[in-house]
């Protein structure tokens, strides 16, 4: 538990803190010197530079923030989207649970990442939205996040749903409906509680499966766009140079990497801390 | 059981109809139609010549108008023409659905082998050194990017070692069969390594269940030999929800290894997807798509079908 922790609070600081603290050391490490292009590690550049001649440390650490900002909201979304249908399953039951959870199957069965292939290359335009979102730097972002939160509900539906099934019939949710408590009460105060923890790990693994999601499509030139960078469209990006400089394209993957496997390996222990029936025997 | 299954045939068809829809609709809001892009290839087309194409076309109708004359010609068996690939979509299609084919199924034989062999080995010792280091190796599995896995491989064997060719099918102009499988050998290490982890991790949990049940402990009271207990008494009841993943990874051929195909330029369905949507070529996209939720919705069923035969304990009503 303790490691995988660790390398990813390690990460999450220097992500976050990094960019801003070499700004207030009146650095700029974003400076464009061609003069100073691909070169290699040295005490300015710990890991060398870019095409531009840009630091490739501080540029993984502000995509680490872009990459690491989505894969946390989107996973939030995602699980109170999840919640909300869930709890309107289980608790209302009848039709409404038939057709959503039809609905959270057939996600489940599709094959997700070409579907998103198409939503991505959707032209904005022609959905009518205000121009102004259209034309801001950060609707790439917008977009990557409407996409994981629509494709990323079905986990915590499904768990809540079953906590529901199971909860709405229990003594103290009927004493609680015979004193007249509402259905919003019940929901919140009798139910929700009962499946924080696996809804909370749940949460916690998928923002693995939205850096990884956010990284192939940005790899893919789906995702962030620039201005913006994130570690998978950095990757796209370090593609074209792999011939003559391959450590920008390792740097970046080893990111990923590095970070999905600590939301997994943490998910995980959070798992087996949470619900002593499914620790690993 | 037939009832089940008659029920099931029946939403995925109705599924199918609606994704049909659907999907015709989003590749609508893509950018750009067919007469931009023509007009694009040929700056002389003056607007009326756009207006009268619209109108030769249909594309002046309404959505509903067009989508229901596609599906008339398809159901009719008339997939459209590709504008990629500049064939008929069914030829466009078939091989490199074969391709896919032999791309994953060679992939799935290898992580299942694997799996099989890692998943058992961990649980006959819980928590031991052993257990521990492929549990990594698992999650290492679980989380590697595709895309960057595929690089590193291709960095380090191709480009370094210079042992493999990184991308394609086959040497220009050779249909050798050992070139193929040279071919072969990036994509498909990628595909395994990245796949293995999440199935050992299903073993190992199968295997688990298996061995802490009553049998088990009757068959080694018997005295039988440690393999025959693990083989035959244990192995097989495990094989039960892992045949479910079999089952259901399967749906996953079709849409191929999107990623993988087009880091190694593997001519298959994944790269065909993924090619079709930004080269704008509808027909294709639009018949690839439905091909390849077809078919993992069918997976889906088959799993649900073969864990009912497998386990007689479940029943389907």
């Amino acid at each position: 538990m303790k490691l995988p922790v660790l390398l990813l609070a390690a990460i999450a600081i220097a992500s976050f803190a990094g960019p801003p603290l070499a700004a207030a050391l009146d650095i700029d490490p974003q400076a464009v010197e061609l003069l100073d292009r691909l070169a290699g590690p040295s005490v300015s550049h710990p890991l060398g530079t870019d095409e531009l001649g840009r630091d490739v440390l501080f540029r993984l650490l502000k995509g680490g923030r872009v990459s690491l900002s989505i894969g946390i909201a989107a996973a939030i979304a995602a699980a109170a989207l999840g919640t909300a249908i869930g709890l309107a399953a289980g608790y209302l039951g009848g039709w409404t649970d038939r057709a959503l959870m039809r609905a959270t199957d057939a996600l489940i069965a599709l094959p997700l990442l070409p579907l998103l292939i198409v939503l991505a290359a959707i032209d904005l335009d022609k959905l009518g939205l205000p121009a102004r979102l259209i034309q801001s730097d950060d609707v790439s972002l917008v977009r990557i996040l409407a996409l994981t939160v629509l494709v990323g509900w079905t986990t915590s539906a499904r768990l809540v749903r079953g906590a529901t099934l199971i909860t709405r019939n229990r003594d103290f949710v009927r004493a609680a409906r015979s004193l007249g408590a509402g259905t919003p009460h019940i929901l919140w105060l009798h139910i929700l509680p009962n499946v924080l923890g696996p809804l909370i790990v749940a949460a916690t693994l998928s923002v693995a499966d939205v850096i990884l999601l956010e990284s192939v499509l940005s790899f893919l030139g789906l995702g962030i766009q620039p201005p913006l960078a994130s570690w998978g469209s950095m990757l796209s990006n370090a593609q074209e140079l792999i011939a003559t400089a391959p450590m920008l394209a390792v740097y970046p993957g080893l990111m990923i990497f590095l970070t999905v496997i600590a939301c997994n390996l943490f998910g995980d222990a959070l798992q087996q801390r949470l619900d002593p029936r499914q620790r690993r025997s | 059981m037939m009832r089940f299954t008659a029920i099931r045939l029946v939403e995925i068809a109705a599924m199918l109809v609606l994704m049909s829809f659907v999907i015709y609709a989003l590749i609508g809001l893509m950018p750009g139609d067919p007469i931009d892009l023509m007009r694009s290839a040929d700056p002389r087309m003056s607007a009326v010549d756009v207006a009268r194409l619209k109108l030769a076309y249909g594309l002046d109708r309404p959505l509903l108008e067009r989508y229901l004359a596609w599906a008339r010609e398809a159901l009719a068996g008339d997939l459209g023409y590709s504008r990629l690939f500049a064939e008929p979509v069914a030829a466009a299609l078939l091989p490199r659905l074969g391709n896919s084919l032999a791309l994953m199924g060679s992939s799935f034989v290898i992580a299942f082998a694997v799996a099989l062999g890692l998943g058992t080995v961990a649980a006959r010792r819980p928590q031991s050194r052993l257990d521990t280091a492929i549990n990594l190796f698992c999650f290492a599995g679980v989380s590697v990017p595709t895309f960057w896995l595929a690089l590193v491989l291709i960095l380090v064997f191709a480009a370094g070692l210079g042992w493999l060719p990184a991308s394609g099918i086959a040497a220009a102009g050779t249909s050798d069969i050992g070139d193929r499988l040279r071919h072969l050998v990036l994509p498909v290490a990628t595909l395994s390594l990245a796949s293995a982890g999440g199935y050992t991790r299903y073993v190992r949990a199968a295997m688990r269940e298996a061995l802490g049940q009553d049998h088990i402990r009757t068959a080694r009271a018997k005295g039988a030999s440690e393999a025959r207990v693990v083989f035959h008494h244990a192995l097989r009841p495990a094989l039960v929800p892992v045949t479910t993943i079999l089952a259901l990874s399967f749906g996953g051929l079709v849409s191929g290894a999107l990623v993988t195909e087009t880091m190694f330029a593997y001519p298959g369905m994944g790269k065909l997807i993924f090619d079709a949507v930004m080269g704008n070529d509808y027909n294709l996209a639009l018949s690839a798509l439905l091909l390849a939720a077809a078919t993992a919705m069918l997976a889906n069923l088959a799993a649900d079908l073969a864990y009912g035969w497998l386990d007689p304990r479940v029943v389907y009503r």
